[in-house]
């Protein structure tokens, strides 16, 4: 894999808390135009990973690289200016609860252009529309929508600045099978349709039957360090006993 | 028994770090939130929204608090000083409390239980639902977003409301001391201006405008450090309430040593 395939870039970090190791010296790269899964158990470091792709913590030592930016060497300023070529899914959508979906979807647009009021309806409801909310769900606020209505307006929210990067924290916990697999179908083609503009889908997941299915790169944890980086097929064939012992849940 | 010691002397020096490692913390969070005051962009709309709810939305409660304070102040004023026969005094008396004392502190201890709590509420809520990351990861910063203008709606909604009390409180006092009393009416109004001067006002708007700032920095610090869920919402919201009253009660005795010399 050449350097400039890569959108993101782990360089030897390390992250301590305290006496805590909580990220070992992981040194891989992240494929553009590709959509990479991070697997492994409860705390293996993967939402800490997540949290220095976007800036929200600091290694200890080593660099984290993100579209050619070094970003733990950048200024804070410079760095909110910077996340906004990532897009983000939470684990629970985080829509904001005072907004209605609409609101939500156009809140990015609201803050960071200068669309008119008629420019940014017309992008949000295409953007809902591309993830299947109707109008009517457009009006309602977070709490009047299903789990798998958040995830889709979460998605639609991450999208509206057009970003490089889309990440997903555990997209599909707490929904039934389903609506996972259409959560997935959905971000499977949100990503195939914005490759042309150099877009880069990072999932962080325990879901193993929807990773081997939906990614195209396995990055797998275990206490802190990244014990495999393969493509989904030389995953799937491999020895090692810990992976194993996740491929055959 | 040196085992029962030597565990007392670990808790307290156990209690004193972590009291320490606290103000530390809420010392950063202050400086951040004067950093992020001044630096643009500016959320006017955000602040008139803050405003509105702590202001507007708690005259209806500082209305029903000062009418009855100004009037029972002066009943028992008007009980002691009759002993005396010196109850032409009530109208005085009862004016300079309030202004000094009352209006401040009571409006404080009203916004600091209502709006203390929902500041805490409304960002601790956020905060366990991952509403704050979601702002940070848009690159928009929390502090500015959450904290400024309810900080700043706090401080500038505080000595209006104090301002309100101190004359829906004068009304009550009027009232009950002309009408039920039955003191000249001339003479409770020449009274006051007689013994009442701007400072007394002034003393009253200062204190009231730095516990509007401290009920907003106590607020909105509680929310920003809730940890957990509903339960964790809930201690914070506690907490903004208990710290935002107890530091108007201490903050009311410092504030009153400084002001008095120098107004």
């Amino acid at each position: 894999m050449k350097n400039e395939q890569f959108s993101i870039q782990f360089k030897h970090v390390v992250k301590k808390f305290g006496d805590t190791t909580v990220l070992n010296d992981v040194d891989f790269g992240i494929i553009q135009n590709k959509i990479t899964t991070v697997l492994g158990f409860s705390g293996a470091g993967k939402t800490t990973l997540m949290k220095h792709i976007l800036g929200l913590t600091m290694p200890t030592s080593g660099d984290v690289e993100v579209l050619g930016t070094c970003i733990n060497k950048i200024g804070e300023l410079e760095l909110r200016e910077f996340r906004r070529n990532f897009g983000m899914v939470f684990q629970y959508a985080a829509l904001f609860d005072f907004l209605t979906s609409f609101e939500n979807v156009a809140f990015p647009l609201r803050e960071f252009t200068k669309l008119t009021e008629a420019e940014i309806t017309e992008k949000v409801m295409n953007l809902l529309e591309s993830v299947g909310i109707s109008k009517e769900a457009a009006a309602r606020l977070p709490s009047e929508l299903s789990g798998g209505m958040r995830k889709r307006v979460g998605l639609a929210r991450g999208l509206a600045l057009d970003p490089h990067i889309m990440l997903y924290d555990e997209p599909t916990s707490g929904l039934d099978p389903i609506t996972t697999h259409m959560v997935y179908d959905l971000m499977r083609e949100t990503h195939y349709s914005n490759v042309h503009h150099g877009f880069t889908s990072v999932i962080i997941s325990h879901d193993i039957h929807a990773t081997l299915k939906y990614s195209d790169y396995v990055v797998f944890m275990e206490n802190g360090q990244v014990v495999e980086h393969l493509d989904v097929e030389s995953f799937k064939k491999s020895e090692n006993p810990v992976i194993r012992r996740f491929l055959e849940l | 028994m040196k085992v029962l010691v030597q565990r007392r002397i670990e808790d307290l020096g156990t209690n004193v770090t972590n009291l320490l490692l606290g103000l530390g913390d809420f010392t950063n969070f202050t400086m951040k939130t004067i950093f992020w005051t001044f630096k643009p962009p500016y959320r006017w709309k955000l602040l008139f929204e803050q405003i509105y709810f702590i202001g507007n939305k708690s005259i209806f409660i500082i209305f029903l608090t000062s009418s009855f304070t100004g009037a029972v102040f002066a009943f028992q004023i008007y009980v002691g000083m009759k002993v005396i026969n010196a109850d032409s005094f009530i109208g005085p008396i009862v004016t300079i409390a309030l202004a000094k004392e009352l209006a401040p502190v009571l409006s404080g201890l009203v916004v600091a239980g209502r709006c203390g709590a929902a500041m805490a509420a409304q960002i601790g809520s956020m905060k366990v639902t991952e509403q704050i990351d979601a702002l940070e990861v848009m690159g928009i910063n929390s502090y500015q977003y959450l904290a400024v203008p309810r900080i700043l709606g706090a401080t500038l909604s505080l000595p209006l409301l104090s301002a309100i009390f101190l004359l829906i409180g004068y009304g009550g006092a009027w009232l009950i001391g002309t009408k039920v009393i039955l003191i000249d009416e001339v003479i409770f109004s020449s009274l006051i201006s007689d013994f009442m001067d701007l400072g007394m006002v002034a003393e009253g708007i200062i204190k009231a405008t730095v516990f509007g700032y401290l009920i907003g920095i106590i607020g909105t610090y509680q929310g920003f450090n809730v940890t957990g869920g509903a339960e964790g919402v809930g201690k914070g919201t506690n907490m903004a309430v208990v710290w935002g009253m107890i530091t108007v009660l201490v903050v009311d005795f410092f504030l009153t040593s400084f002001l008095t010399k120098i107004l």
